[in-house]
């Protein structure tokens, strides 16, 4: 069928553009291990991106770019060696290999003989990937966001939509016989709205996407769904009142709050940070970190999902992998690194911006499945606490635990009932014990509209997170309101 | 580590715990790759010499396909870089890179596309990317290159580029990260563990060409040593701080021993680290957190967000907007600079600008679109990646410093708080509303007297600037945006 031929002609991608062949990978192993490395890896990339913006309701920007490259990782011990050319001739490979080699100090290990190609695996089957596709029809995709961002409310004066999307063609390859390729689509949408009334203003942001294609756009996730989502957040920014602060209850409503998570046990949880035991989790595999309704899991294998990947990019399939079961820590993300080094399975969370960088830990898609009880319930069981159901970003720092995440949009709730809209406040926690505090979860898991970029170490990669609504029964709000609920000061 | 919506109007902080693996200072050269080897040769130093006429070509390329006006950017590009970590080698990573980015004009329509492939296939097959794609862009009135008697380059020597960076033997940059650990490690006993100490060098050269004939270059180099210690308490509560040093030259690159002693400092005065109650208290804005505050007032008169109202400072050119302590000052052409640079993104020479003179808001910092939207002349802020179109970088942008020691700050404030990081990214820049997460010292009577973490610090940006009641005398630069310590009033700190 012309589908497998295509996903076919993609996986040899490499070979049929650039004429390598595995003989020609065995030699570069070699000489990447010419010095005695216990493991070496070569990862090749070809990345072909497309982005368009429109603001004031014209298409300002538009841009089109391709970057290839190959990295070459020596490993000896626990040492790492790296170097990576963006010319594909042998000779610059060689260069590239003999320069990360030098991390070991030994004579040569026996040469590479033959591969193990990985099972195809396919949760992004784009036929006719977006990169491919026709510019007018994402043109057509921001210009309708921007038409429908200004019909959604006379307020909304400024309007800026973008779309972008890329095709990632990589191949892996090892001395531990690893051979994987795969072609992976992102694609993503985002809509930004400015409100303004006299004398005041506020933005709304939306967007959306994942690993799909253009059509993506034009079903359910529409540009007009991302614009209506960014208006009303704009317009209701304009009342919002000013957020409390100190300690009170919380409840995160369900989906891109699952932020919560990422930061809080996420990146503690990455199998790097515990070898080196400086991260908060270190040592806690089997402890209670969570009350017993929570389960919290990593799984890159759900299809389309922007944290999603066939095989990470040290070549091993993604996995779901169980990070937390009724409270309990039950194990870390790890790569092939750290699962050597800590004798722990590689649950494929290798991953690396692109061919310039060393691979490590990361999440994929993170989230906490869902519980029993109806959101409703958890927002009339709170006094007076806030509710937030949308947040800029958030940020950890691993060895105390401490983080952070800031509220885009959240309400007050007093007696049980949602109140007033409240301005953007940034919520402060302790990694292990803040899901202790989880007293009920929802039965609505939803995972986030495909947004998230996570940076470690410099290094951004596509991720998800979700949760269903959570309550949670004390954290540290950061508002300016002076006085508690009730006496505002406007 | 963070999360954002990239893309959306949030902005993902400065990364915390290794900043300074990352020459965040420096906007663009940050964007340049980097690398280069004393062991092996990286480059064909021809190659080089014909950065130039490639980007030359280019934009005649460009121009014979029918574009009525082209630009083109080549960056090339070597770095280094290692981390010991418990006194071993770690991560030994070096490369380089080249890339080129092209934008062109059909009348008032732009695109742009940049490319690794530098055959004179792929060459071409950008150049008509971009000229095909000009054609589904918008007619847009203020676009295009800037005028031709706008451009051009500073000249004499801007002491940006030293070959020494890369001038240790390879054993002797492992030696460096090595010291800088060792150092924090025999500090104290309670510094325990460590996510190491790191050498980094890079240089980068960046060419310019435009179909106004104008074609600059310039080269600029990096050094830095850091070391990120980690602390234990009795109670096994762990604190991770760092610090580093870096220069354009290996010469005034501090001693490892001293940063890894400042780390070291840093990181054991956060143990035992407690929360603090909610108040209303005065703030002291350590430096590494005071750049903060100028990089909002940064996004605030980025000529970008003030042409689209996206800024709490648009329409307020002439008005005051902070206190009359306040003098904020853009400068790119200091020698030697962070933010030093001889042409801006677009062709234009850098310059000084006064941004804010005695609290009053002097200058918005423009590129030529934005300047033509705001019926301005460009401040020579233009800033270039490989694609898209430029945006707004700052030069060596500083607030002007004060005649008190920090330490007098701090005495004259009976319960305070003392901030040295932020973690988030809780920054509203259309309204101005602020709250972040902090930690820090709790200041009680004219004296740092123990940690707290897990607080917020809240407040509106419109009111922060005019209560900044003081400025120390401690400017330093240590990238391009730099502040001395500062004095807050009338932020909320929101703790137990």
């Amino acid at each position: 069928m012309n589908v497998d031929k295509q996903l076919s002609n993609r996986q040899r991608f490499f070979f049929e553009h650039y004429g390598l062949t595995e003989s020609d990978l065995e030699r570069y192993l070699a000489a990447a291990l010419s010095a005695g490395g216990d493991y070496a890896d070569l990862y090749f990339e070809y990345l072909s991106s497309t982005s368009l913006m429109v603001d004031e309701s014209m298409v300002k920007s538009a841009s089109q770019g391709i970057s290839a490259g190959c990295g070459v990782r020596v490993v000896s011990g626990e040492r790492t060696g790296y170097a990576y050319t963006d010319d594909l001739s042998a000779e610059r490979i060689l260069h590239a290999a003999r320069t990360a080699a030098l991390i070991a100090s030994a004579p040569a290990k026996a040469t590479v003989a033959g591969f193990q190609k990985s099972a195809a695996r396919s949760l992004y089957p784009v036929t006719l990937p977006s990169v491919d596709a026709e510019i007018s029809a994402k043109v057509e995709l921001v210009m309708r966001a921007d038409k429908a961002a200004r019909a959604a409310d006379p307020r909304i004066q400024e309007v800026r939509a973008s779309y972008a999307d890329e095709l990632r063609n990589i191949l892996v390859v090892a001395s531990d016989g690893t051979f994987a390729e795969d072609s992976q689509p992102l694609a993503r949408m985002n809509v930004s709205c400015i409100a303004k009334i006299e004398g005041n203003s506020a933005r709304g942001t939306s967007g959306g996407g994942g690993r799909v294609a253009l059509d993506f756009f034009f079903g359910e996730k529409t540009p007009e769904f991302f614009a209506k989502e960014s208006a009303r957040q704009a317009i209701l920014q304009l009342d919002a009142r000013e957020a409390p602060a100190g300690d009170m209850e919380v409840v995160l409503g369900p989906g891109w709050p699952g932020v919560l998570l990422h930061e809080a046990v996420g990146h503690g949880l990455e199998a790097d940070f515990n070898r080196k035991k400086t991260s908060a989790f270190a040592g806690l595999v089997g402890k209670r970190v969570a009350s017993e309704k929570c389960t919290v899991v990593d799984n890159g294998t759900m299809p389309w999902r922007r944290g999603s990947l066939n095989v990470d990019d040290e070549g091993e399939p993604t996995q779901e992998t169980v990070l937390i079961e009724n409270g309990i820590l039950k194990g870390y993300l790890s790569d092939k690194l750290s699962s050597r080094l800590m004798g722990i399975s590689d649950t494929g969370n290798g991953r690396r911006e692109s061919y310039e960088h060393i691979p490590m830990p990361r999440m994929t898609n993170t989230y906490m499945l869902a519980g029993q009880d109806h959101p409703e319930d958890i927002i009339r069981s709170v006094k007076r606490g806030i509710y937030a159901v949308n947040f800029g970003g958030g940020q950890v720092d691993i060895t105390n635990g401490k983080f952070v995440f800031s509220a885009s949009e959240a309400y007050m709730i007093e007696d049980g009932q949602i109140t007033a809209p409240i301005k953007g406040a940034t919520l402060i926690g302790n990694g292990p014990d803040v899901l202790t505090r989880v007293s009920m979860v929802g039965n609505d898991l939803k995972l986030d509209e495909g947004v998230g970029t996570c940076g470690k170490d410099g290094q951004a990669v596509p991720v998800g997170v979700g949760i269903p609504t959570l309550k949670i029964d004390r954290m540290t709000v950061g508002g300016t309101a002076r006085k508690d609920p009730g006496g505002f000061m406007q | 580590m963070s999360i954002a919506k990239r893309g959306s109007c949030v902005v993902e902080g400065p990364w915390v715990f290794i900043g300074p693996l990352h020459l965040d200072a420096d906007v663009s050269a940050h964007e340049i790759s980097i690398m280069s080897s004393t062991q092996i040769e990286t480059r064909n130093p021809k190659i080089e010499t014909d950065l130039r006429n490639i980007a030359q070509d280019i934009v005649r390329r460009a121009m014979s396909g029918g574009a009525t006006a082209a630009e083109c950017v080549v960056r090339e590009g070597d770095e280094f870089s290692t981390l010991v970590r418990l006194g071993q080698v770690e991560t030994l990573k070096e490369s380089g890179s080249k890339s080129i980015g092209v934008r062109v004009f059909f009348g008032q329509r732009a695109a742009s596309t940049y490319s690794s492939d530098f055959s004179s296939s792929g060459l071409d097959r950008m150049v008509s990317s971009a000229l095909t794609l000009a054609k589904i862009t918008s007619e847009d009135p203020f676009g295009g290159i800037p005028e031709a008697s706008l451009l051009g380059s500073l000249t004499g020597d801007l002491d940006l580029f030293y070959q020494d960076v890369y001038s240790l033997p390879g054993g002797d940059r492992i030696e460096y990260a090595r010291r800088a650990e060792k150092a924090a490690l025999d500090f104290d006993p309670r510094i325990k563990n460590s996510e190491g100490g790191s050498f980094d060098a890079a240089t980068g050269h960046k060419v310019l060409a435009n179909s106004h004939g104008f074609v600059g270059e310039y080269r600029r180099s990096y050094c830095s040593v850091a070391a990120v210690p980690i602390a234990q308490s009795e109670s096994g509560a762990m604190q991770r701080d760092y610090w580093y040093s870096v220069a354009r030259t290996l010469s005034k690159l501090d001693a490892p021993e001293k940063v890894g002693k400042i780390a070291a400092e840093r990181t054991l005065r956060r143990l035992g680290a407690r929360k603090a109650k909610t108040a209303q208290v005065p703030i002291i804005f350590d430096p590494m957190v005071s750049t903060s505050i100028l990089e909002h007032i940064f996004e605030g008169v980025n000529g970008d967000s003030v042409y689209r109202g996206a800024s709490f400072l648009a329409g307020k050119l002439g008005q005051k907007i902070a206190g009359d302590n306040v003098n904020i000052i853009d400068d790119g052409t200091i020698r030697g600079g962070f933010g030093t640079s001889p042409f801006d993104g677009e062709g234009v020479p850098t310059r000084r600008t006064v941004v804010i003179e005695n609290g009053v808001l002097k200058s918005y910092l423009l590129n030529t679109y934005t300047a033509k939207k705001l019926g301005l002349q460009t401040t020579g802020n233009a800033s270039r990646g490989l694609a898209g179109t430029p945006g707004i970088g700052p030069g060596n942008y500083f607030l002007q410093q004060g005649t008190k020691s920090p330490k007098e700050l701090i005495l004259g404030i009976k319960e305070g708080l003392y901030v040295t990081e932020f973690l988030g990214q809780g920054v509203n820049l259309v309204t101005g509303d602020y709250s972040r997460g902090a930690s820090g010292m709790w200041i009680s009577g004219g004296e740092l007297a123990y940690p707290v973490e897990e607080i917020t610090v809240a407040g509106n940006l419109k009111e922060l600037f005019f209560s900044i009641s003081e400025i120390a005398n401690d400017l330093e630069f240590r990238g391009s945006v730099a502040a001395p310590t500062i004095r807050v009033d009338g932020l909320t700190v929101g703790g137990e």
